[in-house]
């Protein structure tokens, strides 16, 4: 069997560890079999041999959703932890947090403008806390499986696609998002604002 | 089986006890021809009754509220108001059309389900892919490419009127220059419950529910 240059990362916790808020099925499906799916076809569109342009700008977009899917699940699975946790406690990101207080009022604010957006996404996507090159907080959503631009730093990613719930929250998708503040990975976070957190692919 | 009972019917609306609008009646959902687990096993009744109780009224209301918002701003004559509604009647709308046409061109065994098609429109497929069957592999890869949500359509071209396979990402309905005749959802909640990641499973299994006369229909209109 051909090993391809990217890898499926491991999770840093059991498939179970964070119910009740994401299923232990949603999280084995999510990623044994989405991710796993990424990572895949990535390494097949990176192993074929685009010798045209025409060629090359089909690779392109096959590269772009596969890639993109892999650095955003790697990314997700990161800033997501057990609830109860020290990395889950808000407490864990000081620095974050201050910056998020000034950026946005105090965290409830932004909680709230951050699960509005995330639930306003018309369609596959994600939801972001990112920092801009200016090293200022802001919002932002991505369609399919685009990442976040570069030169922009991402503090915190939600997954909005239909497999990251449905299983276990159907249509209700406000349930999850509301769930999902019971698992953040605050101490992860406070690494990515502080730049002290590169993902490694 | 009566397709007259799919039309969006503004004069039901007035019977179901709501409040009614002098500018326009409002969109309600449209009855399913079958039951909710008539599709099954292609199709299991937690799905369609989920998708059809809940997210096609989703969008039904969602298109409401975006159409009493687009009165106001058309009465004010706000037109950034009314640019900034686009967005939302697109997805909503066409969220919409776009289900009711799929339920229509569904249907259970019992009621031709899965029949393939026939006069003038198969030959028409035959012409244009060689064979159904060949037809449905260039449909299944059509779904199995869409990268997000989205929906795959047969169309025809108004014009010229050639068969086509296109994919819309999101909500986004067939308008303007194509017809649609077919519709097949690749929204995962379309899907999900049943067959997980292995959407393939099911773009192969819905062939068998296909309402081949409702595509014939609409390919006359």
């Amino acid at each position: 069997m051909q090993t391809g240059r990217y890898t499926l990362p491991a999770l840093p916790y059991a498939y179970d560890a964070l119910e009740p808020y994401i299923s232990s099925t949603i999280m084995t499906l999510h990623h044994t079999k989405h991710h796993q799916a990424y990572v895949t076809n990535l390494n097949a569109a990176l192993s074929q041999e685009a010798t045209d342009v025409t060629s090359q700008i089909a690779l392109q977009a096959q590269i772009r959703f596969n890639g993109g899917g892999h650095i955003n699940h790697s990314l997700f699975w990161k800033n997501l932890a057990p609830a109860g946790t020290g990395e889950a406690r808000v407490e864990a990101a000081p620095r974050l947090v201050q910056a998020i207080e000034e950026r946005f009022g105090d965290l409830g604010k932004f909680k709230e403008r951050f699960g509005k957006t995330l639930l306003g996404l018309q369609g596959s996507g994600w939801g972001w806390l990112v920092k801009d090159a200016e090293g200022r907080l802001e919002i932002e959503t991505t369609k399919d499986q685009d990442p976040v631009a570069s030169g922009k730093q991402v503090i915190l990613g939600v997954d909005m696609w239909e497999h990251a719930y449905y299983i276990q929250y159907y249509n209700n998708k406000a349930a999850y998002v509301e769930g999902i503040w019971n698992i953040i990975n605050w101490e992860e976070c406070e690494k990515r604002f502080l730049g002290q957190s590169a993902l490694s692919l | 089986m009566s397709f007259a009972r799919l039309a969006l019917r503004p004069a039901a609306f007035a019977s179901r006890g709501f409040a009614t609008s002098a500018v326009a009646a409002k969109h309600v959902l449209p009855d399913l021809p079958y039951d909710y687990a008539a599709l099954e096993p292609a199709i299991s009744g937690k799905i369609m009754e989920l998708h059809h109780a809940k997210h096609h009224q989703t969008y039904v209301n969602s298109l409401n509220e975006a159409e009493e918002k687009y009165a106001t701003a058309v009465n004010s004559k706000d037109v950034k108001a009314q640019i900034a509604l686009h967005p939302a009647l697109r997805f909503h709308g066409g969220g919409h059309i776009n289900h009711s046409l799929f339920w229509e061109n569904l249907a259970p065994k019992s009621a031709s389900g899965g029949a393939p098609p026939t006069g003038a429109l198969a030959e028409s497929i035959n012409q244009t892919w060689g064979s159904y069957e060949e037809f449905k592999k260039v449909v299944n890869a059509s779904l199995a490419g869409i990268q997000g949500s989205g929906w795959s359509w047969l169309v025809k071209d108004k014009e010229t009127k050639q068969l086509q396979i296109v994919t819309m990402p999101n909500q986004d309905p067939i308008v303007g220059k194509y017809a649609p005749l077919l519709g097949i959802d690749a929204w995962e909640h379309a899907y999900y419950l049943q067959y997980q990641n292995r959407k393939a499973e099911y773009f192969s299994a819905i062939w068998d529910v296909i309402n081949w006369k409702a595509a014939e229909q609409r390919f006359k209109a």
